[in-house]
């Protein structure tokens, strides 16, 4: 039994007067302690949603949360609210994606690193702001100590979401949530960020969700990729085949999507046509059917399911042939 | 710090200059004057001449002026010309009411108007939230001196609950050192002068604070459920935080900024608003004398009165503006 298994995950955002909005639908899948699994769509396409579903933090009212997640053997949906607290924080951690706005403006830094401590490890006084120091340098922030007592607008945006890191890593939880964690910083500043979370899952065994846009970030941590679609799972299966074996033509697109050195000169970008939309004009359908260069008559009427096919799964009628595949993926470089 | 302490206080010194001069104009270009208020019917020129000349009105406006400006260097505000008394002396004797009245009128307003705009946050679309709502709508259009007449009629007329005037009751033998009356029954142990001057406060403060209270109904509701809604709140709860260092630390902290904004601006107000509840309650302070000085064109008590609540209005907000930079470190001055 893997660490965290995502069951059948479904959210439904209603609100009065409003259609309801099905964010997630039928969502599942696993991750083993130190592994990193990616999840790649675009804006959109749920994967936020899903991680605030599996650590509860979605609001109570007009979110309707479906299907099971299991962590360590214990249900999370469902758990009453003062257990999840006491997970939250220590077992299951979360790194968002604003460092700046994620941090509470009014409060020192030093202080909302020592309010985990005191919350989950017990430590009160000087213990918890030794240990916090140490926390900030853990995650190359340097001279700690005058950190701690500054706020967040004193410190660079690379700086905040460090300090962020340290808040979810500080008491050593065994799944790490990090969602777009690079997403406001400078290209460097991405590089060292990501560096650091590889490092905490090699040297502390934890299992770490990586939510982005950005193949070049899954292509450089990920161990196995979830592409989401619509809030659905469109193709699923481990970095290697995702990047040179890409079947989904959703997956294709943005493989396609990316600019390349090694490209002709002059030669254009292929962007996907259209956005994403969560208003179909068929009740049942394949979400991604209306950009779809391969759209069938069948796309339109009926959603096709998720299958696996031991390397990969995939959820298309109409998947990129190989040869063609090979033509996006083959020269998957960066590995 | 203290350099933005010292620049705001020298600030003060053209603040009171501009309105020094305005204030002087503005009070003799009105219809009649000290003699006529004190002469009534029987004024005849000679007499109206006499006392303008002990006054020095015959005088132009300018040197009048610069008069004023020698005495008031010297601390010496002119004389009351309807009774003659030193205008620090009315100041020492009638302020510190007053004052006490406004304390009174802003805990009520701060002590009942947070929590109830934070739970009607909370609770935001339930009963108790949209009585909070209508309730502070009702507070803020119903004028003070109705107010303050309900509830002397049903509290201290009716009921008899309350005392329904003036400050401390005649029949007590309280000792006054510094004129606050809770303040001096405390100091000299006291204790039932203290208590019935409290007593003297509850009515006189529920009238002149219920204005502030409904509008710190309404900041602190509308804060609290902008602030809920950030992101650093989202970062609390996964951090596993209990709800109480949540609401404290990260919520209350954060929505109290736009109230303490709005605090010190509504004890301003209730300075000057003062007037028309010591009015109602018979309340012996600094309000029922300027009533008393415009009538009788008390030229000097006007300027003196006037000023000294200026003054006063500058350093709330100097207060004000140093607390918020306690309370949030972006704005915190260097």
């Amino acid at each position: 039994m893997s660490l965290l298994e995502v069951e059948d995950l479904s959210v439904v955002f209603s609100r009065r007067g409003r259609r309801d909005v099905r964010a997630v639908d039928g969502v599942s899948f696993s991750v083993d302690a130190g592994q990193t699994l990616g999840v790649v769509g675009e804006s959109g396409s749920g994967k936020s949603v899903t991680s605030l579903a599996i650590m509860g933090l979605l609001p109570r009212r007009g979110a309707a949360v479906g299907g099971e997640v299991t962590f360590g053997g214990r249900k999370l949906l469902g758990m009453r609210r003062d257990e999840l607290r006491d997970l939250r924080g220590k077992e299951l951690a979360m790194i968002f994606q604003d460092p700046l706005s994620a941090l509470n403006p009014v409060v020192p830094i030093g202080r909302q690193v020592t309010e985990v401590l005191t919350r989950h490890r017990g430590m009160t006084g000087t213990d918890a702001r030794r240990e916090a120091a140490r926390l900030l340098d853990l995650v190359g922030i340097p001279d700690p100590d005058r950190r701690l007592r500054e706020y967040p607008h004193q410190l660079s945006g690379g700086m905040r979401q460090r300090a962020l890191i340290a808040m979810a890593v500080a008491c050593q939880p065994k799944l790490l949530i990090a969602d777009e964690p690079t997403t406001a910083l400078d290209v460097t500043i991405q590089a060292q960020i990501l560096e650091l979370l590889k490092e905490l899952v090699r040297q502390e065994g934890t299992a770490l969700v990586l939510i982005t846009h950005d193949l070049g970030v899954v292509a450089g941590l990920c161990d196995r990729v979830n592409v989401m679609y619509s809030g659905r799972i469109v193709e699923a299966a481990d970095r290697r085949t995702l990047f040179v074996d890409p079947r989904h033509p959703y997956t294709t697109g943005l493989l396609g999507s990316i600019p390349r050195l090694d490209s002709a000169e002059g030669a254009p970008l292929l962007p996907i046509p259209g956005s994403p939309t969560d208003t179909l004009p068929w009740s049942s359908a394949c979400a991604f059917a209306p950009r779809c260069a391969r759209s069938l008559e069948v796309c339109t009427t009926v959603t096709p399911d998720l299958e696996p096919d031991g390397r990969r799964a995939l959820r298309c009628h109409n998947p990129v042939p190989a040869e063609e595949a090979a033509a996006v993926g083959a020269e998957g470089r960066r590995e | 710090m203290l350099r933005f302490v010292v620049r705001r206080l020298l600030q003060l010194i053209p603040i009171l200059f501009g309105l020094s001069i305005l204030l002087f104009a503005w009070l003799r270009l009105l219809p009649g004057g000290p003699a006529a208020a004190l002469l009534g019917e029987r004024a005849t020129p000679e007499r109206v001449a006499a006392i303008n000349r002990t006054y020095g009105l015959d005088q132009p406006l300018f040197v009048q002026y610069w008069r004023y400006l020698q005495r008031v260097a010297q601390f010496d505000f002119g004389d009351s010309t309807q009774t003659g008394r030193p205008v620090t002396q009315v100041i020492i004797d009638q302020f510190p009411g007053t004052i006490e009245l406004t304390i009174a009128a802003l805990i009520f307003a701060v002590g009942v108007g947070i929590p109830l705009g934070y739970f009607a946050a909370r609770r935001q679309g339930t009963i108790l939230d949209n009585l909070a709502v209508v309730g502070s709508l009702v507070g803020v259009t119903i004028p003070v001196f109705f107010l303050a007449f309900l509830l002397k009629y049903f509290f201290a007329v009716e009921l008899g609950w309350l005392p329904p005037s003036g400050r401390q009751d005649v029949r007590i033998d309280a000792t006054h050192i510094t004129n606050f009356f809770v303040l001096d029954g405390l100091l000299t142990r006291e204790f039932d002068a203290a208590f019935d001057a409290v007593k003297h406060l509850i009515l006189p403060g529920i009238a002149l604070g219920t204005i502030p209270l409904a509008i710190i109904v309404r900041i602190t509701r509308a804060a609290v459920l902008d602030v809920v809604n950030e992101d650093y709140v989202r970062t609390a709860e996964a951090k596993g935080l209990t709800t109480s260092v949540i609401r404290r630390r990260h919520v209350l902290r954060n929505a109290m900024l736009p109230v303490v904004t709005t605090i010190g601006l509504q004890l301003g107000l209730l300075l000057s608003g003062a007037i028309l509840t010591e009015r109602v309650f018979a309340f012996p302070g600094i309000g029922s004398e300027i009533v008393s000085a415009i009538t009788n064109k008390d030229y000097a008590i006007l300027q003196g009165v006037i000023l000294l609540v200026a003054v006063l209005y500058v350093l709330i907000n100097l207060v004000v503006d140093l607390l918020y930079g306690v309370l949030d470190p972006r704005v915190r001055v260097r």
